[in-house]
C-alpha cells in the first residue's frame, strides 16, 4: 500500500520545474501569450525533448508510455508556470482518444507526431459538455454541418478532434474544405480556444471507424477532467505560494502583513482547501488507469471540486496581495485567469455535479 | 502508487476477519461516539482476548502486558477497517490507552510503567485527562491549578474543565502548576491523581446537546504523593505536548465520515418534501455532491499522510503548502463532519429540528446531535482559529503571533 508519488515521478517533476523556471519565466509567458498562436515552437520542442509532450503515448509510437497520473503531474507543473502550451489537447485528450478508440493505422499515423511535438491536435468536446446556444453540430447528407464552441488548444492545431456525440469522434484536418476556425478570446491568454464551423466538411477519419465506439467520448472526457483538475491544482498552489511569500515581504503598520492573523488565517484556509484536494487529483488519475468502475465518477468529483477550490484560492490570494493583486503588473492575475478558465472547461462544477449524481443513480 | 496491501497484510486481514467471525456472538458492538470508561465484564474479557491475539495493545511491550509487536501503520489501518466493517468494538480506547500509556512509555519511571500500563490496557483502570481550565483553553499553558509542597506530598487546589470520563475515572493525568516561581511553560508538572482522593469533586457539565459529555473537576486540598509526577517537575508542558502527538490514525476518522455520508444518502432517499424525495431536490443534491467530493479528498488525503508515515518522510518541505498537509486534517475533517450533519437536517426541514424523543423525530435526533457535537469538535482540542495559527506558522512558515 503506497499512496504517494514515486521517486521517478518526483524526478520528472523536478526536471520539468527546473526547465520551466529557466525557459518560461513570467516575462516570457507574457510575451508568448500575446502572440497570435499563443505559443512558441521552441518551448513545445523543448518539452518534447524532455519527454513531457509524449508522456502518455505508447513507447511503440515514440512516447513515454506513462500513466494519466504522470500527465496530471506534468499538467500541474505547467499550470504553476502558467505555461502557454497545448498540453491538454495534444498531450492528453488526443493521445487518450487515439489510444482508446483509434484504429491501429490511426494510431500509427497520428501518435508519433503528437509524441514528437511536430503535430498538434485541437480538441472540441463541446457537444458533450455544456453546449451553449444553437451550435447544431450534425451530419447532414453525409457531411459535417453546424458549429461547435471551445475547441481546446486551437492556436497552432494541425487538425481537430471533434466529438459529434458520446460515441462519435472525428478527426478533421485544419485545412479541410468547409472548416472555419475562429479564435475566441477568453480571460486566460496562456491557452487558445476557437469556434469551429462546418460547412459541408467531408468526415474522412472517424476514430475507430464510421460506426463510432460506444462511450468513447465519456472516457476521453474523464481523462480531460482529471487533467484540468490538475491544472487548477497547479494554478491554486502557485497562487497560494505567491500570497504567502508576498505577505511576508509587504509591510503595513510597520510589520509584514503576514504577521496579522487576519492574513495568516486566509492563508491557512487556502492550505486547508488545497492539500486534501491534491490527494483527490492523484486518486482520480490513478482510478482512470486502475479502477475503471470508479473512474468517471471520481474524475467528475475531482474536476468539480478543484474548480471550486482553485477559484476560491486565486480569489483569496488576490485579496492577500491587496491593491497590487488587482494590477496588471502584479502577475497573480495570470493564475486567477488560468483557474477561471479551468473552472469552465469540460463542464462547470454545477453541471458536473448533476452528472456525478446520475453516475450513482441519484439523479 | 499502489493501493493493494500485499499478501502479508492480506493474510493478517484474513486472520482478523476469521477471529471476528468466530467471536461475533460475544463481541460488544462498536461505533461508540465516546469510548472508554466501560468496565463491564463482557468488555473486559473481550479486551483480554484482543490483546492475546494482537488486535489491541498491539505495540505495547510484553513486559507491560501488551502484545509486543513493532508499530506498523498499515496494520493499524486494517484493524480500523475490519472492526468498523464488522460493527464490533475494537476494544478499550479512550484517554488511558491512547494518551497516558504512550506518555508513560516515553517518560514514565519503571515503577510507574509497571504499576499503570498493564492495568490500563486491560481496562481495569480508567483515566481522564486534566488539562483544560476555565482560563486555560487555547492558552493551555495558563494552567492555574496549583500544588504546594507538604512533606513528600503535593496539596492541589483549583479546577479542571472539559474532562470526559471524569465521572467514571479511577485516575487523572493532569497538568498542575508546581513551580510558582518558574516561567509560565516551565512551571507545570504532569501529575497522576487518584480520583477517589478526598477533596475531589466531579460535576457533570451539561452541553448544548442536552447531554453531559464532559465534566468539571474541583480540587480542594487534594493530597497526592510527589512520586506521582511523571518525568521531572517543571517538564509537564513538554510531556503533555508529546501526549497530544499520540493521535489515533486520521483514517479512522475518515471511516466515521464515510459512515455518516452513507446515512445521509439513505436519509435523502427516504425523506420526502411535498411528495418529492429530498435527493431529487436539485439544490440539496448539489450540496450532497459537493460533500461527497470533499469526503473523497479527505479519504485520500489520509491515505497520503499514512504513506508518509510508512515511508518515514514528511508530506512536504516546511514553508510550502505541502508542508502543512498533516496540520490541516483536524480543521478540514471537523468542518466536513459538521456540514454532513447540516445537510441531513436541511434535507428533513422542520422534521430536522425534532429532538429529545419528539413524535416524528428521525434516528433519535442523531442529526441534530451530530450537528451540535461536531461544532464542539471544531472548538475542542485546539479551536479552528488555533489550528489556523498552527497551519500558517508551522506549515506555511509565516511569522509567529504574540505568545505570553
Amino acid at each position: 500500500m503506497d499512496f504517494g508519488l514515486t521517486e521517478e515521478q518526483r524526478m520528472l517533476e523536478q526536471t520539468l520545474r527546473n526547465w520551466l523556471s529557466e525557459h518560461l519565466p513570467v516575462s516570457r509567458v507574457r510575451e508568448i501569450a500575446a502572440r497570435e498562436t499563443g505559443q512558441d515552437p521552441a518551448v513545445w520542442r523543448g518539452l518534447a525533448e524532455l519527454g513531457v509532450v509524449g508522456l502518455l503515448v505508447a513507447e511503440e509510437h515514440g512516447g513515454g508510455g506513462l500513466a494519466l497520473l504522470d500527465a496530471a503531474l506534468a499538467m500541474q507543473s505547467l499550470a504553476r508556470a502558467a505555461a502557454p502550451v497545448p498540453y491538454l489537447g495534444s498531450s492528453v485528450l488526443a493521445p487518450v482518444a487515439l489510444a482508446l478508440v483509434g484504429t491501429e493505422s490511426q494510431r500509427r499515423s497520428w501518435l508519433p507526431g503528437l509524441a514528437a511535438g511536430t503535430t498538434q491536435v485541437g480538441v472540441a468536446l463541446g457537444e458533450l459538455t455544456g453546449r451553449r446556444g444553437d451550435t447544431n453540430l450534425r451530419i447532414d447528407g453525409g457531411r459535417l454541418a453546424g458549429s461547435t464552441l471551445f475547441a481546446i488548444d486551437s492556436g497552432a492545431a494541425d487538425a481537430f478532434l471533434v466529438a459529434l456525440d458520446r460515441d462519435h469522434l472525428v478527426l478533421v484536418p485544419r485545412d479541410a474544405t468547409g472548416l472555419g476556425v475562429t479564435p475566441l478570446r477568453t480571460i486566460d491568454r496562456t491557452r487558445r480556444v476557437a469556434e469551429l464551423t462546418f460547412d459541408g466538411v467531408v468526415p474522412t477519419e472517424w476514430l475507430g471507424g464510421p460506426a463510432g465506439v460506444a462511450g468513447a467520448g465519456a472516457r476521453v472526457l474523464a481523462a480531460g477532467r482529471v487533467a484540468v483538475a490538475a491544472d487548477a491544482l497547479g494554478a491554486a498552489e502557485r497562487a497560494l505560494e505567491m500570497a504567502v511569500a508576498y505577505a511576508q515581504q509587504r509591510e503595513q503598520f510597520g510589520r509584514p502583513i503576514g504577521s496579522f492573523q487576519a492574513v495568516k488565517h486566509l492563508c491557512a484556509e487556502m492550505a486547508a482547501e488545497l492539500e486534501p484536494a491534491r490527494a483527490l487529483v492523484w486518486y482520480a488519475a490513478y482510478a482512470f488507469d486502475h479502477r475503471p468502475d470508479e473512474a468517471m465518477l471520481v474524475a467528475a468529483h475531482a474536476k468539480a471540486h478543484l474548480a471550486e477550490v482553485a477559484t476560491g484560492i486565486v480569489r483569496t490570494a488576490t485579496e492577500v496581495y491587496g491593491g497590487y493583486g488587482f494590477t496588471e503588473e502584479g502577475d497573480l492575475h495570470l493564475w486567477f485567469k488560468r483557474a477561471g478558465l479551468d473552472r469552465q472547461l469540460l463542464g462547470g462544477p454545477e453541471a458536473i455535479r448533476v452528472e456525478a449524481a446520475a453516475l450513482q443513480g441519484l439523479a | 502508487m499502489d493501493l493493494s496491501f500485499g499478501p502479508e497484510y492480506e493474510a493478517f486481514r484474513d486472520g482478523l476477519r476469521a477471529f471476528l467471525h468466530r467471536h461475533r456472538e460475544r463481541a460488544p458492538a462498536g461505533g461508540q461516539l465516546m469510548s472508554g470508561g466501560s468496565k463491564d465484564a463482557a468488555m473486559l474479557s473481550w479486551q483480554a482476548a484482543l490483546i492475546e491475539h494482537g488486535y489491541a495493545a498491539r505495540t505495547i511491550p510484553k513486559q507491560y502486558g501488551g502484545y509486543g509487536a513493532t508499530p506498523d501503520p498499515l496494520i493499524r489501518v486494517i484493524l480500523d477497517e475490519e472492526f468498523a466493517r464488522a460493527g464490533v468494538s475494537a476494544g478499550i480506547g479512550g484517554q488511558g490507552p491512547d494518551m497516558l500509556v504512550p506518555t508513560l512509555l516515553e517518560h514514565g519511571s519503571e515503577d510507574q510503567k509497571q504499576r499503570w500500563i498493564p492495568a490500563t490496557i486491560r481496562g481495569e483502570v480508567v483515566w481522564c485527562q486534566g488539562y483544560s481550565e476555565p482560563n486555560a483553553g487555547s492558552d493551555l499553558a495558563n494552567v492555574q491549578t496549583r500544588a504546594t509542597e507538604d512533606g513528600s506530598d503535593f496539596v492541589i487546589n483549583g479546577q479542571k474543565i472539559w474532562t470526559t470520563t471524569a465521572h467514571v475515572a479511577d485516575m487523572m493525568f493532569g497538568l498542575i502548576r508546581t513551580e510558582p516561581d518558574a516561567s509560565k511553560h516551565g512551571g507545570l508538572s504532569y501529575v497522576l491523581i487518584p480520583m477517589d482522593t478526598p477533596g475531589i469533586e466531579v460535576r457533570p457539565l451539561a452541553t448544548m446537546t442536552g447531554h453531559a459529555e464532559f465534566n468539571e473537576v474541583f480540587f480542594t486540598d487534594v493530597r497526592v504523593p510527589q512520586a506521582n509526577v511523571v518525568g521531572r517537575r517543571g517538564e509537564g508542558w513538554k510531556i503533555a505536548n508529546t501526549t497530544l502527538g499520540h493521535e489515533r490514525s486520521s483514517l479512522a476518522a475518515t471511516g466515521q465520515l464515510e459512515a455518516a455520508m452513507a446515512r445521509l444518502v439513505e436519509r435523502m432517499q427516504a425523506e420526502t418534501v411535498g411528495g418529492r424525495r429530498a435527493i431529487d431536490d436539485p439544490a440539496l443534491r448539489d450540496r450532497l455532491m459537493r460533500l461527497q467530493a470533499r469526503l473523497l479528498a479527505m479519504k485520500y488525503h489520509a491515505l497520503r499522510l499514512l504513506t508518509c508515515r510508512v515511508r518515514g518522510e514528511p508530506p512536504g518541505a516546511p514553508g510550502s503548502p505541502e508542508g502543512s498537509a498533516a496540520l490541516v486534517t483536524k480543521l478540514a475533517g471537523c468542518e466536513l463532519s459538521h456540514q454532513i450533519a447540516a445537510l441531513g437536517i436541511d434535507a428533513m426541514g422542520e422534521l430536522g429540528t425534532l429532538y429529545g424523543g419528539s413524535k416524528h423525530e428521525r434516528a433519535g435526533g442523531l442529526w441534530q446531535f451530530h450537528y451540535m457535537f461536531s461544532l464542539g469538535l471544531i472548538i475542542g482540542g485546539g479551536t479552528a482559529q488555533i489550528q489556523k495559527n498552527i497551519i500558517s506558522e508551522r506549515g506555511l512558515g509565516m511569522p509567529r503571533g504574540p505568545r505570553a
